[in-house]
């Protein structure tokens, strides 16, 4: 029998769903809003009030389906989780319990490459996704001993998404949540902020020996970054595996993970759990989906990170790994689309200005796509210009710092794609950064410095050949970066074999 | 004017022959001298239903009257009000005052009808006689030392002892029929989903349905016609047309078939309530109608699956009570639990403990199949019965409860005795359909029996019609408990 470990790992994401109203009332869900002041009678509980299925929250719960290729349900029911909880008002949750909106989806996610591991690519299977509601917020601070409660987060909507335990290391579980982080932002359905609480992971983390039947499994809760989801993780594998080997064992319960120590920690053990007494809600009828309302929603679909990666590499001719990265985000892929459109057959170049500066200058900045201060017009002018010969790539470096945080105030690029191509022209033309592609210029260039080193030229010409690049650089040196590098080669090539 | 019907009562408003004002005085003088020893209601504000009068005054002088502005009107107190104290009839909710208006209250402040008062019921509505509410017990006013039956007891005696011109109630097992029938007066339960839930304290969302208490027929139809209608903050409201339940009040009875559950007259009927009811039948008969005996075979099982489905929902419906945010809170405790468990153990007396913990048990891991979706499934059964008979007839009848009113404190201690008093309502309300009772004579103790009156769904105006055509033939309706 095989004795190494295998680690299995489910994921339960929450994902708040981007509705301006709640999922049972016409409260606000915005962020930050002081305690309470979007508590209306229904987030209250009040007696009497009854709950009405917020349209928004259905849609979005349907193109997720869409987009993970789901069976999306025809007929789904909301169920009450019963349990007493100060920020629980109505002291049950509305959920869906057996039959749920979304089921049997799947993602495909790529893990990237750890040491001597290629990356590679595998599919996620998604168990289901559910429609439920949020609860309010226990505040800790000062309040007399007691303990405040806001209620402006009771009632937000919620899509919990469930894998199968289909991941076999914590790099696997951070590739999916990331994959499914994209997702849900790339088809508008939850803005994705993890601090604010808007994506959320619980990990169901067991071991086994490969071939062996499932082990205990141990569910951490609350996982709200990357990093937190994949330290849990590999400390609560390491903490199994090592109570297995001393011969101990896993109970199934449900754990904390303390960020600063870095562990997890028990929170209650299976004998403690709940018993929700699951019931269908009384007050919401089945909800029922029509074809027609599906339909209806996969027309509003944008096209999904995946086709777009495969039609990148297919139409594009960009590699798996390009199409990866262009599409992290959707911002990222409209960005190099709006680029693109202008120089259609410079796709392998805009990539790879998209992954080199840009990338670099916004991760320098910790910006997002959006706040780039260049704009895609003016990206793909700048690349065309080193593709027709004005400008090398280390000139165009140059204008890409320009454009980014421009030095000369009164220097104003518009919109459009006259004044951008006059804008960058009058920039190339201000630096002096003109390629020179006039031979007889980069001939007497070439000329003077044969003339001046004359032994090296002699080496050279006696077979070695390394010297060619002490040549090109001081040919470089002199035209100030501006000669043209193909022709330099070329004429200093013929000069030196004279 | 007391017994003034509600359309006299309006004509008489609109004529200027009487004012809101003087109306609603007359009513709260009478509630002051009366509500002391018959406890029908929980709470009056002499003010704000003067306040409303003198507003109604001003519609009718401008002549923007509708049939009931001006009108006084008693509200269960298990429909938020505004600015009243709304107590379900529990301590929980002693001090809670309504921040908002029920859907039910929205439309008949919109009509111009006065609020009276808040009536007395028992505890979040369970009950059958009264006697669960911690404001005390109803008296019945045909004979003080009975019950006016439950859970709008204290509607049904306001009606009765003309403490309001009408006066609103919830029927979630019976509880406007079975308090209609003993205190002689006549209820309406709607079908399930016609009058909005919006502001009805739950008891059991799936069965709870409001409807009109009043003298007559005749006047059920005019407060139907203001109570009914689609609100879209809830979820089980039916969207449909308008409709004036008054409509056919007048058409003449020829050729009704009228369906007689034999199961409806079987063991447990009390003999002077099937003398009273096969008089009304005869009547029936002599008004056109014909009869034929049908069958409800599931229906001796709705006690025990209405004592399944409605604690279980009620368990639910009632954890928001927990002395978090509003209501009673224990006044000294430990821990959060402990803060639970006292102010549920105080707040909730000992019936709505009894459905709670019923409910909690059916609902739990490994009893939920067996109890709870077994109930389900049987519930599908009685209302499958219910359809089949009305292949044979086009209403049915009966009587509405198994006896007339009983004596206070004679069920206490038996809770399943106190049930049964629902035998013949309960299985209307798991199948959804509409009901109505309306008083049809006099028992062996001399007082009221209710004739149940059992529609297809949405047929309300038809039921009125039949009831209405029978009260005009009778005057058991018009009946008044003496010495008041």
């Amino acid at each position: 029998m095989d004795m190494t470990w295998e680690i299995v790992i489910g994921l339960e994401v929450h994902a708040q769903l981007s509705t301006s109203s709640k999922i049972f009332c016409g409260a606000s869900t915005a962020f930050g809003a002081e305690p309470n002041t979007q508590a209306d009678a229904v987030s209250i509980a009040l007696p009497g009030v009854l709950p009405v299925l917020n349209k928004g929250a259905v849609e979005r719960a349907i193109k997720f389906g869409l987009a993970t290729g789901a069976h999306i349900a025809p007929r789904s029911v909301f169920a009450r989780k019963n349990y007493f909880y100060p920020d629980l008002p109505k002291g049950y949750q509305i959920s869906q319990f057996d039959l749920p909106v979304v089921g049997n989806g799947q993602l495909v996610i790529h893990v990237p490459a750890q040491g001597k591991n290629p990356a590679y690519e595998k599919t996620v299977r998604i168990t289901r996704a559910h429609l439920e509601e949020d609860a309010g917020k226990s505040l800790h601070g000062d309040f007399h001993g007691m303990t405040g409660i806001d209620l402006n987060r009771a009632g937000t909507p919620l899509l919990e998404i469930v894998s199968e335990p289909d991941m076999r290391s914590a790099t696997e579980a951070v590739a999916y949540a990331k994959a499914l982080h994209t997702l849900v932002r790339w088809i508008g359905i939850c803005d994705g902020n993890m601090q604010e609480g808007s994506f959320r992971c619980d990990a169901n983390v067991s071991v086994r020996h490969p071939g062996a039947a499932l082990g205990t499994r141990r569910e951490i809760k609350n996982l709200n970054s990357f990093r937190f989801l994949e330290q849990a993780i590999n400390y609560e594998a390491q903490w199994q595996i090592g109570t297995l080997e001393n011969g101990g064992t896993i109970h199934q319960s449900t754990v904390l993970f303390d960020s600063d120590k870095c562990e997890t920690r028990m929170m209650r053990s299976k004998e403690d759990a709940h018993d929700y007494r699951y019931f269908p809600d009384p007050d919401l009828l089945p909800l029922e989906i029509s074809p027609q309302w599906i339909e209806q929603m996969r027309a509003t679909l944008p096209e999904l990170p995946q086709a777009k990666q495969a039609r990148y590499v297919s139409e594009l001719g960009l590699s798996a790994y390009d199409a990866s990265i262009l599409t992290a985000s959707r911002e990222m892929a409209d960005f190099f689309e709006a680029a693109l459109s202008i120089i259609p057959l410079q796709a392998k170049q805009l990539a790879n200005w998209m992954q080199g500066e840009v990338s670099a200058r916004l991760n320098r900045e910790d910006k997002g796509i959006t706040d780039a201060p260049i704009k895609p017009i003016q990206l793909a002018v700048l690349i065309n210009r080193i593709a027709d010969g004005t400008i090398s790539n280390s000139a165009a470096k140059q204008i890409f710092d320009h454009l980014w945080a421009p030095s000369t105030a009164e220097l104003i690029i518009g919109d459009s794609l006259e004044e951008v191509t006059k804008g960058i022209h009058t920039l190339i033309e201000m630096k002096g950064l003109n390629q020179v592609s006039d031979a007889g210029a980069i001939e007497k260039i070439v000329d003077e410095i044969i003339a001046a080193n004359a032994d090296k030229v002699a080496e050279y010409r006696s077979g070695k050949d390394k010297l060619f690049g002490f040549f090109v650089g001081l040919a470089m040196k002199a035209s100030k970066g501006k000669a043209n590098p193909a022709q330099l080669n070329d004429i200093l090539k013929q000069k030196l074999e004279g | 004017m007391l017994n003034s019907s509600l359309q006299q009562l309006g004509s008489a408003l609109r004529a200027r022959k009487i004012s809101s004002v003087e109306l609603t005085q007359l009513f709260l003088d009478r509630i002051a001298a009366l509500n002391p020893a018959l406890n029908a209601y929980i709470t009056t504000n002499a003010e704000t239903s003067m306040a409303q009068a003198r507003i109604a005054d001003g519609r009718i002088s401008k002549g923007e009257a509708s049939p009931l502005t001006g009108i006084p009107v008693a509200q269960k107190d298990i429909f938020c009000a505004k600015g009243w104290r709304t107590t379900c009839g529990s301590k929980m909710l002693a001090n809670f005052v309504a921040p908002y208006d029920a859907h039910v209250i929205g439309l008949f402040n919109s009509a111009g009808a006065v609020n009276l008062g808040k009536t007395n019921m028992d505890e979040f509505a369970m009950g059958s006689s009264n006697e669960t509410s911690y404001f005390g017990a109803v008296k019945n006013p045909w004979n003080q030392k009975a019950v006016p039956g439950g859970s709008s007891g204290g509607s049904a005696c306001a009606v009765a002892a003309r403490l309001c011109a009408a006066a609103t109630g919830t029927d979630t097992g019976g509880s406007i029929r079975q308090p209609a029938a003993l205190c002689g007066i006549s209820g309406l339960k709607p079908t399930y989903g016609v009058v909005s839930r919006y502001g009805m304290i739950a008891f059991a969302s799936s069965l709870d349905q409001a409807g009109p208490m009043a003298r007559s027929a005749e006047d059920l139809a005019l407060l139907l016609n203001v109570m009914a209608g689609f609100d879209e903050r809830d979820s089980t409201s039916l969207q449909r047309d308008k409709e004036d339940y008054a409509r056919d009040l007048s058409k003449p009875l020829n050729g009704l078939r009228i369906g007689l559950p034999k199961e409806f007259f079987a063991e447990g009927l009390g003999s002077d309530v099937a003398l009273a009811v096969n008089a009304a039948i005869a009547e029936y008969k002599k008004l056109g109608a014909s009869v034929v005996e049908i069958s409800l075979p599931n229906s001796k099982l709705s006690v025990p699956v209405y004592y399944v489905l409605a604690p279980a929902e009620a368990s639910s419906n009632l954890s928001r009570f927990d002395g978090v945010r509003y209501g009673y809170r224990a006044p000294e405790y430990g821990d959060l639990a402990d803060m639970y468990e006292k102010s549920r153990a105080q707040g909730f007396g000992a019936e709505v403990k009894r459905r709670i913990m019923i409910g909690t048990y059916v609902l739990s891991h490994g009893y939920y199949d067996a109890y709870y979706l077994q109930a389900q499934k049987i519930r599908r059964l009685i209302a499958q019965d219910f359809t089949d008979a009305f292949k044979q007839c086009d209403v049915i009848m009966g009587p509405t409860s198994p006896s007339t009113a009983f004596n206070l404190g004679e069920k206490g201690d038996d809770p399943v005795q106190m049930y049964l008093s629902d035998i013949y309502t309960i299985a209307v309300n798991l199948a959804g359909l509409p009901g109505m009772s309306i008083p049809c004579g006099f028992g062996a103790n001399q007082m009221p029996v209710g004739l149940q009156i059992i529609g297809n769904y949405f047929d309300e105006a038809r039921m009125l019609n039949i009831a209405h055509q029978y009260q005009l033939a009778t005057d058991w309706h018009s009946r008044a408990p003496q010495g008041l």
